[in-house]
């Protein structure tokens, strides 16, 4: 009694203060081994565009699970979402690849029966099992859809696409600047600098070392001076570009699509410096309390008629291969315009989203770690 | 019958005991002050001391100085710091200027009906969403809003005030504004009129009763109203947010960061006793000057 007393209040003070993800230990957690009757719900964690009627209509009707979904607007959020209230309250998160390997070694995600996916045997080779939702051979969820972070620009201001990333640093549009208010934002100011000034030797725009990283820093408090607001929401933006607060600046292809469906005179581009992306993943929360619904779910969204509604409606690339012809009965040319039949070339050149961690690629130990990206955000916005 | 007798003792035992009948009605807020708010407090301030793995999230228990360190050594933080609280004091300052003609005109000035008509109008505001206002606000400020229209129209230029410390500062003087002026008309009503009179007698033109007498006994009123004016914008990261642009940060913004966004709950713990002291001086100071009494 005195223990569970003890357990009990131990358990208030923690509920209290933190969202605790009750650590499990390492010991691996077995996978589904086949999918069963659905639980009627299914509480969805997801970017803003990712759970529309168009899909999530049909997929209630067919498998009778409501979906709830909650937008995040950044990677740190979708972590601390999934590892809140003991990690049961989600059952699913579309995880981009600087949150994936945070939730698999944070054990808020369970292993994946590939098995049970069909629709994963179509998927690029790239994407059917990339280091960061694959370990050791385990697979911790299914890829999704992925893009490049764009140049959004206001054509008023810019009659001509502008061909550089320095637009964004430059005094001639102070005030009209707006970048996402994301630790991740640094990895796209590393990416110019490592093409601008190749001296700081920076060669994967995750992997900084205190050098660079101050370089980095300087770069982006000079920008700081011309940011009209650090976006949070992709709504955020959408609205200081519609008002006009803001001409030029970093988004996503589904702001985009946004503002012109709202004809408002905005295009994107990819600049010259090339861009950092994202490659997004569905997985299972470890204490999913509908996991034949998630199941259900991932093989609902990963057919090719929904990747390509999912495509077409962001403005990104699926991950799966038949997709393509579904885009272009949807929207003729809408296949090669969000490169559905994108090559490996066009792939590895996007810098895809990682958790910069302190073990460089190059063998080195004396790159910053994700804490000290924080960090240096919080300096850099003030 | 019985049922009768059973209440009827109870109240007779209640009557006999005046202790325990008081301890009943207390014991249930008590238990819950006790629990969710002063178990709150304390649960935030041990784990200031903790750590959390950076990698897999989980909390590291411990006692460290570390979060603290890391909030002394980097000046950002400092900044957050002050600016939080100078902001809340000059919303404090506004709000407490703006309230007097407005406080004074409805106590002293307004017939009963006039009265209830502009007491109506300090309240209304506060039945529809703080975030309904705010975007209100925001919509004021942008670029192309109201405000920038009324100033073309007027052959003024443009002001671009939005996203701004200015912004915040307008949004939150406005926001917290009916909590200054209902304690300062109430600390105006409690002065008797004869007062008044006497100094008029007494040869005191307006201003100097005004200094004298009105002033010295209002204070108390402004004191407690800057109570609600104060706290509330230092706690405050939704306006900070919603209409703050680069360099707006405030305290419950970096908390927000670390809790929800990077969970790093240790440190936005270390960092949320700040406000805490805070407001411990400023109870205080108002305590001094007879606040108390006056709400």
């Amino acid at each position: 009694m005195t223990a569970g007393l003890k357990q009990c209040f131990a358990r208030i003070v923690l509920g209290l203060s933190v969202s605790l993800p009750l650590a499990q230990g390492a010991e691996a957690m077995q996978a589904l081994n086949a999918i069963g009757k659905g639980e009627g719900t299914l509480n969805v964690v997801a970017w803003e565009g990712y759970a529309q009627d168009d899909w999530v209509k049909p997929f209630e009707a067919a498998t009778g699970c409501a979906v709830h979904a909650k937008y995040a607007g950044s990677s740190d959020e979708m972590v601390a979402l999934m590892r809140s209230g003991g990690g049961d309250q989600y059952d699913v998160v579309s995880a981009s690849g600087d949150a994936t390997l945070r939730l698999i070694y944070g054990h808020n995600v369970q292993p994946i029966n590939i098995a049970l996916i069909p629709q994963w045997k179509n998927f690029i080779p790239q994407l059917q099992a990339p280091d960061f939702n694959t370990v050791k051979g385990v697979h911790y969820g299914v890829s999704y859809e992925w893009g490049p972070n764009t140049l959004l620009y206001n054509t008023k201001t810019f009659p001509s696409a502008p061909t550089s990333w320095s637009v964004i640093y430059d005094p001639k549009y102070a005030g009209q600047v707006t970048v996402p208010d994301n630790p991740i934002q640094i990895a796209d100011a590393a990416l110019y600098l490592s093409k601008t000034q190749p001296a700081l030797g920076i060669t994967d725009p995750y992997e900084l070392n205190q050098t660079q990283m101050n370089a980095v820093v300087a770069l982006l408090q000079g920008q700081a001076k011309l940011i009209k607001k650090y976006w949070a929401l992709a709504s955020d933006e959408i609205q200081l570009f519609t008002s006009g607060d803001a001409v030029v600046g970093a988004a996503w292809p589904y702001q985009t699509n946004t503002l012109q469906a709202a004809k408002v005179p905005v295009a994107d581009t990819i600049p010259a410096e090339g861009a950092t992306g994202w490659a997004d993943t569905w997985m299972i929360s470890a204490k999913a309390p509908h996991p034949n619904c998630a199941y259900a779910w991932i093989n609902w969204v990963t057919t090719p008629k929904v990747q390509a509604e999912q495509a077409i409606y962001f403005g990104e690339t699926p991950a799966n291969t038949l997709a393509c012809k579904e885009m272009d009965a949807e929207q003729p040319g809408a296949c090669a315009q969000y490169h559905g039949d994108a090559s490996a070339a066009y792939f590895n050149q996007i810098k895809f989203w990682k958790t910069p961690r302190t073990q460089c690629g190059n063998g080195k130990d004396d790159c910053l770690d994700y804490a000290a990206w924080q960090r240096a955000w919080q300096t850099i916005k003030g | 019958m019985t049922k009768r007798t059973w209440r009827g003792s109870l109240f007779a035992f209640g009557w006999r005991h005046e202790g325990a009948a008081n301890a009943a009605l207390l014991g249930l807020p008590a238990i819950w002050f006790l629990t969710l708010y002063l178990a709150a407090i304390g649960a935030l301030l041990i784990t200031a001391f903790w750590q959390v793995d950076d990698m897999s999230g989980d909390l590291i228990p411990g006692f460290s100085f570390s979060n603290f360190a890391e909030l002394l050594s980097d000046p950002i933080y400092r900044t957050i710091a002050i600016r939080t609280i100078f902001i809340a004091s000059v919303v404090t300052l506004t709000d407490a200027v703006l309230a007097w003609p407005f406080a004074y005109a409805m106590v002293r000035l307004s017939g009963p009906r006039l009265r209830a008509v502009l007491m109506a109008l300090v309240l209304v505001p506060l039945w529809s969403s703080y975030l309904a206002r705010v975007y209100a606000w925001r919509l004021i400020l942008a670029h192309d809003g109201v405000l920038n229209w009324t100033l073309s129209a007027a052959g003024l230029p443009d002001l671009h005030i939005g996203y701004s410390n200015w912004a915040m500062w307008i949004v939150f003087s406005y926001l917290w504004l009916p909590f200054m002026i209902l304690p300062v008309a109430a600390a105006l009503e409690r002065i008797p009129p004869s007062l008044l009179e006497a100094s008029a007698d007494l040869g005191e033109r307006g201003m100097a009763t005004f200094r004298r007498v009105i002033l010295p006994m209002a204070l108390p009123g402004m004191v407690a109203g800057a109570i609600f004016t104060f706290s509330l914008t230092l706690g405050d990261f939704v306006t900070p947010m919603l209409v703050g642009g680069v360099g707006s940060d405030f305290i419950g913004n970096v908390v927000y960061a670390n809790v929800g966004v990077t969970n790093n709950i240790p440190f936005a713990a270390a960092y949320a006793t700040l406000p805490l002291g805070v407001m411990a001086v400023f109870l205080l100071l108002a305590r001094k000057l007879g606040a108390f009494d006056a709400l």
